[in-house]
């Protein structure tokens, strides 16, 4: 988790020097670099002296470090993410959701806030969407909590999905690109790391202009200089409104 | 008569013109398309996602299914939809030829599908097919050891050639037309698919291999391409 | 991920505000694209584009029996997939029924509107009769695939060449085409499907729409062979279990012949 963050503000600190290396797209089973000092990161394995991609994406080499950033794939859970899922299908003691992950996660009645008893459908049913965070992943199964602040029920706004990869830009560097457009939009948004992404607001306009803002980060989130971009995009929005 | 020019003048060891694609279906977790000549394939790749049902989970490694089929206008004398004892045939050698290139082990008791169809067919589909579902599952983001490249090969009377048309397939003079598909590993260079129909000596087979390695190359280099130009788009 | 009861919430609230996530109007078509002659193994062929939503249709052309009751007419089949490439939601197997209603209300529309001049189809009267054969299929969907594929199917037979006939063997040469046309007529059928969210009627639905929908009619139009300027329904399917008023029929069908010119000139312009 922290090297990965490291990894994300080293990304950011990048685009803001401009253009500093031009990755290039990794290829799986094909070197990215070769020497003994490298160490692999995800996405990559040691073979000799070669550090080999495992998977399709970003060839990135931060000093020693060489992974492979995706540009695609399914969310993989890990503890302490939060996520927004559905309600898939409600047993006697919790709750079935889909985070849309290769596998279905578990939120028992015990991790919730409140005391919770009879017919479990009354708190939450099929089609329900919750803020959650992921607590374990066992083999291979995810057991999650709604005991912390803002998670639980999501029973306004709207919900779009991005790819999970595309997320840290999503964020930002320390949250600056969400907070910049919350700023302009004035709604509250909340990144599920699994690329389920809630937004809500007062109107409709600044809900759509809060999706549309997303989307073009998702979308472009491998261009330089994004964080330009998107306040450009919003004067932009705002120039057309006059 | 001996085979001594081929029927479209290709060289015995020319490709047709190939061309590949990826990121063709939105919905799809990763999608592709691959054409050797008039011959196209496209593939689409869901998942990996809970395996339905229960009993067929493996804790071990994940499921690799692969679904191949044609479309009724692919071929000129349409052929009914749904699948054939043929179709379910290429569908589970095409699951043999990639299920190598994948570590399914990091996603035990999931399903990954990989859907196949052919647009249009002269020959070679199931390479086609096979190649563009390799794109389509790097393209998925699934966490592989390599990609695969897939060819035909085949013997005409008495000459090994690459890459057969209908018209070479249905050659009927001197020791008439042998079709061996094969499917190469682009890093291990071994082989993962392999069939043959017609007549063959074990030294006409040897050099039908190799002569395969060398165009399976060339196929690779089309797929590399159309991955890196994902890249660029973005 | 199945669309969840919050969206489904949020779009009838826009919806009431005649709003749509895409910022379309209620009863506007998203970007059409129409590509023909996209198979060389098919006599005709098309892929649609609504939106993100993709079709491909092909027709093939057989010699056949005519059927009892129409001795000199050629025949007509219209079959749809829904291939499990096109969407997380389509399972392989045989036939389900959306695909099933899909091809049916397409034939309808074809069939009704005489669209397709069978009597000039006949070979041999009461022994031979070309048969045509349309086959839809699903590439991407993203809503509304009725629509596409009434229209990649109209597209494909009106770019459809007739195969060569081999009049001693009475069989068809695959493979080799003549450059003469299908005999088609004036009377091209297209269809407008309408949904029901709320309160209000909207047309080309996305996938989040559609899943949101409850009510559904889809209407199959064409101009009547005598009048141009008579729009006439050839063909009507209501959907789903959710009820219709008797005035909101009536406006739709109203409505589906203003969609049906609009849709006929979005085509046009696409041709030239």
């Amino acid at each position: 988790m922290i090297a990965e963050k490291k990894i994300i503000k080293q990304k950011v600190d990048e685009e803001r020097e401009g253009k500093k290396k031009k990755r290039e797209i990794a290829i799986p089973g094909e070197k990215i670099v070769s020497g003994k000092e490298y160490l692999p990161g995800d996405g990559t394995v040691r073979e000799k002296d070669d550090i080999v991609a495992r998977r399709f994406g970003l060839a990135d080499i931060s000093g020693r470090l060489v992974k492979v950033i995706p540009l695609s794939g399914i969310y993989m859970p890990r503890v302490g993410n939060i996520v927004i899922g559905r309600v898939e299908d409600v047993t006697f003691n919790g709750w079935i959701l889909d985070l849309k992950s290769p596998y279905s996660s578990f939120l028992s009645v015990s991790e919730c806030p409140r005391y919770i008893k009879g017919d479990l459908t009354e708190y939450y049913d099929i089609g329900d969407v919750l803020a959650c965070k992921v607590v374990s992943v066992k083999h291979k199964s995810i057991d999650l909590t709604i005991k912390d602040r803002g998670l639980g029920k999501l029973d306004k706004g709207l919900i779009i999905h991005i790819n999970s990869n595309k997320v840290p830009r999503v964020i930002g560097r320390e949250g600056s690109m969400i907070k910049m457009i919350k700023d302009e939009t004035g709604c509250e948004i909340t990144v599920g790391q699994n690329g389920v992404v809630w937004i809500s607001g007062s109107k409709v306009e600044d809900e759509l202009k809060a999706k549309e803002a997303v989307l073009f980060v998702a979308n472009k989130s491998y261009i330089e200089g994004l964080t330009d971009k998107v306040k450009k995009f919003f004067e932009g929005k705002r120039g057309g409104k006059k | 008569m001996a085979y001594t020019k081929r029927i479209d003048g290709r060289k015995f060891n020319e490709t047709r013109k190939m061309e590949a694609k990826v990121n063709i279906i939105k919905n799809a977790d990763g999608s592709a398309l691959f054409r050797f000549g008039d011959t196209i394939a496209i593939a689409a790749v869901y998942g990996p996602k809970p395996l339905h049902p229960q009993h067929l989970r493996n804790p071990e490694k994940g499921l690799l299914r692969c679904n191949y089929d044609m479309i009724s206008f692919s071929v000129s004398e349409r052929k009914r939809p749904g699948p054939t004892r043929r179709s379910q045939e290429i569908s589970k050698v095409s699951e043999w030829a990639l299920t190598p290139i994948v570590e399914l082990e990091k996603y035990p008791n999931t399903v990954i599908d990989v859907h196949i169809i052919v647009l249009q067919a002269n020959a070679s589909t199931r390479c086609a097919g096979i190649n563009a579902a390799a794109l389509a599952l790097a393209n998925a983001g699934i966490p592989m050891k390599q990609l695969v490249s897939s060819v035909s090969v085949g013997k005409i009377d008495k000459k090994v050639v690459v890459d057969l048309i209908k018209e070479e397939e249905d050659y009927r003079e001197g020791e008439g037309s042998t079709d061996i598909p094969l499917a190469f590993l682009s890093k291990s260079g071994e082989i993962s698919l392999l069939q043959l129909d017609g007549k063959i000596r074990p030294k006409e087979l040897d050099e039908a291999i190799k002569i395969g390695r060398e165009a399976s190359k060339e196929v690779y280099e089309i797929q590399k391409r159309a991955l890196k130009a994902v890249g660029e788009e973005k | 991920m199945k669309i969840s009861d919050l969206m489904k919430k949020r779009i009838q609230e826009f919806l009431d505000e005649e709003k749509r996530f895409d910022n379309r109007k209620l009863l506007e078509f998203r970007k059409i694209e129409i590509e023909t002659g996209v198979s060389k193994n098919a006599e005709g062929s098309a892929r649609v584009k609504i939106g993100d939503t993709e079709v491909i249709a092909g027709v093939k052309i057989d010699v056949t029996e005519p059927y009892t009751d129409h001795e000199d007419e050629g025949t007509l089949m219209v079959v749809a997939e829904l291939l499990p490439l096109s969407s997380p939601h389509f399972e392989p197997g045989p036939p389900r029924i959306e695909a099933i209603e899909l091809a049916r209300i397409v034939d309808r529309g074809l069939r009704e509107s005489g669209f397709i001049d069978f009597k000039k189809l006949c070979v041999k009267k009461g022994e031979k009769v070309f048969g045509v054969c349309v086959d839809i299929y699903s590439i991407n969907n993203d809503g509304n695939l009725i629509d596409a594929s009434c229209l990649a199917a109209v597209s494909a037979l009106k770019t459809a060449r007739m195969p060569k006939y081999d009049t001693k063997l009475e069989r068809i040469k695959y493979g080799e085409l003549t450059s003469k046309g299908l005999p088609l007529t004036k009377n091209l059928p297209l269809t407008i499907t309408f949904h029901k969210i709320g309160e209000k009627i909207l047309i080309d639905p996305s996938s989040e729409e559609e899943e949101t929908s409850e009510g559904r009619i889809s209407f199959a139009l064409s101009r009547n062979p005598g009048k141009k300027e008579d729009i006439v329904i050839n063909a009507i399917q209501k959907g789903n279990p959710k009820t219709f008023e008797e005035k909101e029929i009536f406006e739709i069908a109203e409505l589906a012949v203003e969609k049906f010119k609009e849709l006929e000139k979005r085509i046009k312009t696409k041709e030239k």
